[in-house]
């Protein structure tokens, strides 16, 4: 029996393999791809080159005053200069330890839940303590530390404490509304639903004037509420609308036989829903909440308008510095940068974590 | 626990009626304290305030304004304000999210890339900031209005807005008005006709050509027939700023540009997932049937992706009304700017505008959710 070699097979010819082969496939297959390939070049180059030479060639990154700066570049020790008030607004000076802390606390706590596997005890106890302790520290009064007024906190600091708080409070009042709403109960179903829907029909700024110009109104005379606080107030109170309307969507894929079979098992409603069906609800919209706490945080900015000092309100507040007048374009570019990252990471892991929980493709 | 209450229905029943009995309570307490605050307050109760003078001028009104008129002319003029820059803010950001989804599609890697560069960028910044980018930064710093940046000696760009031709209606005008619903209603009957003669001899006919035709040269025979009764009046330069002609303040140009650009990168996602949505066989199953690739986007892809995509398209359009209240920011003089603000601080009563407020936008919200379910509707697929 002759005996056959096999050959190697032969490589693809050059212009099929390789980077050649990429660019030929995804920027050069058809005429109407060339057009289009020299169009985005087109685009990137009226993009790119001014604004690399604006932030990083013709920038100035070292000096102490607006004199050092060159004219036709970015003047970035504007935002060095303004850094402290940039993330702690009018914090006082001599106390930006506190806010400083309670970062540092945040990362390390972060870190450390990389190691703790699971949800335990240990981890619950610290979520309930943490807002306690950051309290404490950034509005004194106790300890021996002095008291700083609420007004003067501002920056990304304001900003991701409205963030939060909105975000921690929103999502009970959003169950609780979920859970109305779903309910057989035909007047606790129309109060939640009138409740949702009202929210969810008006702007953002208008509840936010409500809640800064009439609820004072609502209570009796000495019951005050800072300016912060009714911020919150608005703003959670906004957000539960749209929060309740996510959990509802994951009601809504749950299937029928799982209520059926809670309630063959013999459960009471209580158990039924806190035990099956809103862990599998929430399961199912974690990545619709993280796009609803997306828009919340980017919400926050609105508080400007009510006179907060937020991260935005803090670019037009430095850009007013009469020694560092024109400084509005860097001051944005920074905000909208800061804002940036905080978005864009929280939607890279809405996006982890839907592949995480896709269960629907057999694995 | 007594007997009666182990009957789930009388349970639901008591629970109701301790929600009922809460809530009139609640509102019962809230409605005491205001009346006795605003009491107090020397604030004035009732919508009389709505026929009362405003006082204050408004920068840019489509209706007659002046310091006289009344608060009801107001929320008139902030309303007709919104629903202004609204329509504008629609008209673009539907063009701009159109072009950057297509091109989120594109089998082209560079402008693929582009388009998701751009979705990536404005939809992360806050809408507030972009608004403000645009109105401290862009438009602040065009040249004076000696300096404008000048296109064609018709349009021209300054720090105090963009000034184009306008347009001036004479007598005879109507002619054109009337040709270009002739022309609408002959491509409907013809569409008609042409669908009926397809089905009965298989021959197609050239609709969307005719149609294009026959728009285009109606209302043009028309302007030439009436003796051309449109003519435009030009910007022209008087001493520090520009007369005559169309003028667009940068506090409505801030506003319309930020909210389509930031609205736009919703809608492209939207465009994008409805296209995506549509099965792969179908694409296949048009290839083999020897559909052209521009059929298969007419008669297969399109019509499943739109019924996917439009309904959240049209949340977004409700979303930029909604976020059209941001003006409050920059004073475009919009319903929140004007009459949730500078008539809220002239009248003090600020539970009655508010509420005003809110019902308006309330309003506006139902009319857009009735569209949207009439369109869900019309396009829930039938099962025969």
């Amino acid at each position: 029996m002759a005996v056959y070699p096999t050959i190697p097979p032969k490589e693809p010819p050059l212009g099929e393999r390789g980077a050649i082969a990429w660019v030929r496939h995804n920027l050069l297959s058809s005429p109407y791809n060339i057009a289009f390939t020299i169009l985005g070049i087109g685009i990137l180059y009226l993009i790119i080159p001014p604004f690399v030479k604006w932030a990083f060639l013709n920038a100035t990154w070292t000096g102490h005053s607006k004199a050092d700066c060159h004219p036709g570049g970015a003047c970035w020790i504007f935002i060095r200069a303004k850094l402290d008030m940039f993330f702690f607004g009018f914090y006082p000076h001599d106390q930006l330890w506190r806010p400083k802390t309670v970062i540092a606390t945040i990362v390390a706590l972060v870190a450390a839940s990389k190691f703790i596997k699971g949800f335990n005890k240990l981890k619950i106890a610290l979520i309930v303590m943490f807002p306690i302790y950051a309290y404490i520290l950034l509005r004194g009064g106790y300890f021996g530390l002095s008291p700083v007024e609420t007004s003067k906190w501002g920056g990304l600091l304001l900003t991701l404490v409205i963030a939060s708080v909105g975000i921690v409070l929103s999502f009970p009042i959003g169950i609780v509304l979920a859970l109305g709403r779903q309910s057989k109960l035909p007047i606790i179903k129309s109060m939640s639903v009138f409740y949702i829907e009202f929210v969810r029909g008006v702007p953002l700024i208008t509840v936010l004037f409500m809640a800064s110009v009439v609820l004072p109104l609502f209570f009796p005379e000495g019951v005050n509420f800072n300016k912060l606080a009714r911020a919150l107030i608005g703003i959670t109170l906004f957000e539960a609308a749209y929060v309740a309307e996510n959990i509802r969507s994951g009601f809504q894929a749950i299937p029928k036989g799982q209520y059926e079979a809670a309630d063959s098992l013999g459960l009471s409603y209580w158990q039924k829903m806190g035990l099956v069906i809103l862990p599998q609800a929430i399961k199912v919209t974690i990545p619709n909440l993280v796009g609803t706490f997306i828009s919340l945080f980017k919400d926050t900015s609105l508080v400007m308008i009510i006179g907060l000092f937020d991260l935005l309100a803090m670019v037009t507040v430095t850009a007013n510095d009469r020694d560092w007048l024109g400084m509005d374009t860097e001051g944005y570019v920074f905000a909208a940068f800061i804002f940036w990252i905080f978005t864009f990471s929280m939607s890279m892991y809405s996006k982890r974590l839907e592949k995480k929980l896709d269960t629907s493709k057999g694995k | 626990m007594p007997a009666f209450l182990r009957d789930e229905k009388i349970r639901g029943i008591l629970y109701q009626i301790i929600a009922i009995v809460g809530f009139v309570a609640f509102l019962f307490y809230i409605a005491q304290n205001t009346a006795h605050n605003i009491e107090q307050r020397g604030i004035k109760t009732g919508f009389d305030f709505l026929h009362a003078t405003a006082g204050f001028d408004i920068t840019e009104s489509p209706i007659p304004f002046t310091p006289q008129s009344t608060h009801l002319r107001v929320f008139e003029v902030g309303l007709l304000n919104t629903l202004i820059v609204s329509f504008w803010g629609i008209v673009f950001s539907s063009l701009i999210g159109l072009v950057i989804g297509v091109w989120r599609l594109s089998p082209n890697w560079l402008i693929n890339r582009i388009a998701a560069a751009y979705i990536e960028t404005f939809r992360n910044i806050p809408v507030l900031l972009q608004i403000l980018f645009w109105y401290n930064v862009v438009l602040a710093t065009l040249p004076s209005a000696r300096h404008s940046i000048n296109l064609f000696d018709t349009i021209f760009i300054n720090n105090r807005g963009f000034f184009m031709p306008k347009l001036i209606l004479h007598d005879g005008s109507w002619m054109i008005g009337a040709a270009i619903l002739a022309a609408i209603a002959a491509i409907v009957w013809i569409r008609h006709w042409a669908r009926k003669r397809q089905e009965r001899t298989g021959e197609q006919f050239p609709v969307f050509l005719t149609g294009l035709a026959l728009l285009v040269l109606l209302p043009l025979l028309a302007y030439l027939l009436a003796g051309r009764p449109i003519t435009a009046v030009y910007p022209e330069l008087h001493g520090f700023n520009f007369r005559g002609g169309k003028t667009f303040t940068p506090e409505f140009l801030a506003l319309l540009f930020a909210l389509s650009i930031y609205t736009a990168t919703f809608i492209a996602e939207a465009i994008r997932s409805g296209i995506e949505a549509v099965p792969k066989g179908q694409k296949e199953a048009a290839t083999s049937l020897g559909l052209s690739p521009l059929q298969q986007l007419r008669f297969v892809v399109l019509p499943q992706a739109v019924r996917i995509a439009i309904p959240s398209i049209i949340n977004q359009y409700l979303n930029l009304i909604k976020n059209s209240s941001l003006a409050a920011a920059i004073g475009y003089p919009e319903l929140v700017t004007i009459f949730a603000g500078t008539s809220l601080n002239q009248t003090g009563q600020a539970l009655e505008i508010l509420l005003i407020t809110m019902l308006t936008y309330l309003l506006i919200s139902l009319i857009v959710s009735l569209i949207l379910n009439w369109f869900n509707a019309k396009m829930k697929i039938k099962e025969r």
